[in-house]
């Protein structure tokens, strides 16, 4: 019986074996964070329907929302928020087959997940100064 | 496929996968994101603004009807934009027809029961103030 002949043939590419790429990752991050906000509209239901029932309901949002639980869900939700915004603003350019090259689209995928976090922070802040003035 | 079958070749294969109709859930994801940029705005300068506000604060901002416009601007737009968005990574990672057929109706059924409630609250809250 004939043995199989080993032959040293070339693998697809696949996940882990593309080098990684900032326009990669933030594709990836694209879809989870977009995924993310898809889950996080039940806390926005959540948030009117309690204001719209009365101080009781509105009281037991505000008590989960204000805990480190809810702290926790809500940042990342106003990360994913401003993340995926800022992330889909590339692809207007992109489908204007405009800032195609490499150096400009790994520019705008950098500046999108930095700005991401800086405004998320922003926010907080902001947020966090804010509070008891209105 | 018997010689008795009477489902037509589309009806065999649509919703299972490429049917040629994907440029127009793109066109659409599209034009909504170039709404939802300003409404997302919008929303995040609003929910800064009502941080830990107590009821009747966040009730009276919610039923300025410039304000509930807007709100209910955002969630209907939402909704298409998050089902479309939703239904690609269905497409992308779901297989089988029958899963792929029953997650697709669940993100519809989702996706609509979730507008339906918000934009059900804020009309309320509008009307009742």
């Amino acid at each position: 019986m004939a043995t199989p002949r080993q032959v040293d043939r070339p693998l697809s590419p696949h996940l882990q074996i593309y080098r990684f790429t900032i326009t990669m990752a933030m594709s990836i991050i694209h879809r989870i964070t977009g995924f993310g906000l898809y889950l996080g509209t039940m806390v926005l239901a959540w948030w009117l329907i309690a204001a719209a029932t009365g101080p009781d309901a509105y009281a037991v949002f505000l008590g989960v929302a204000n805990s480190w639980v809810g702290k926790l869900v809500l940042f990342g939700f106003t990360w994913a928020l401003v993340h995926h915004l800022l992330s889909g603003i590339r692809y207007f350019f992109w489908d204007e087959a405009k800032a195609f090259d490499i150096k400009t689209a790994d520019a705008m995928s950098w500046l999108a997940a930095l700005g991401g976090v800086a405004l998320t922070v922003l926010v907080w802040v902001a947020a966090i100064v804010l509070r008891g003035v209105m | 496929m018997s010689k008795n079958d009477m489902r037509t070749p589309k009806a065999k294969i649509s919703y299972l996968g490429s049917a040629r109709s994907g440029t127009g859930d793109h066109a659409l994801q599209r034009a909504t994101a170039l709404a939802l940029a300003p409404l997302a705005i919008f929303f995040i300068v609003s929910v800064v603004a009502l941080a830990g506000a107590e009821y009747e604060t966040a009730r009276a901002y919610l039923a300025n009807p410039l304000v509930s416009i807007l709100f209910i601007a955002l969630i209907g737009v939402v909704v298409i934009h998050m089902r479309i968005g939703v239904k690609i990574i269905i497409e992308d990672y779901v297989h089988g027809a029958m899963l792929k057929h029953f997650t697709l109706i669940a993100n519809s059924f989702f996706s609509f029961a979730i507008g339906l409630a918000c934009i059900y609250a804020v009309l309320k809250i509008g009307f009742s103030s």
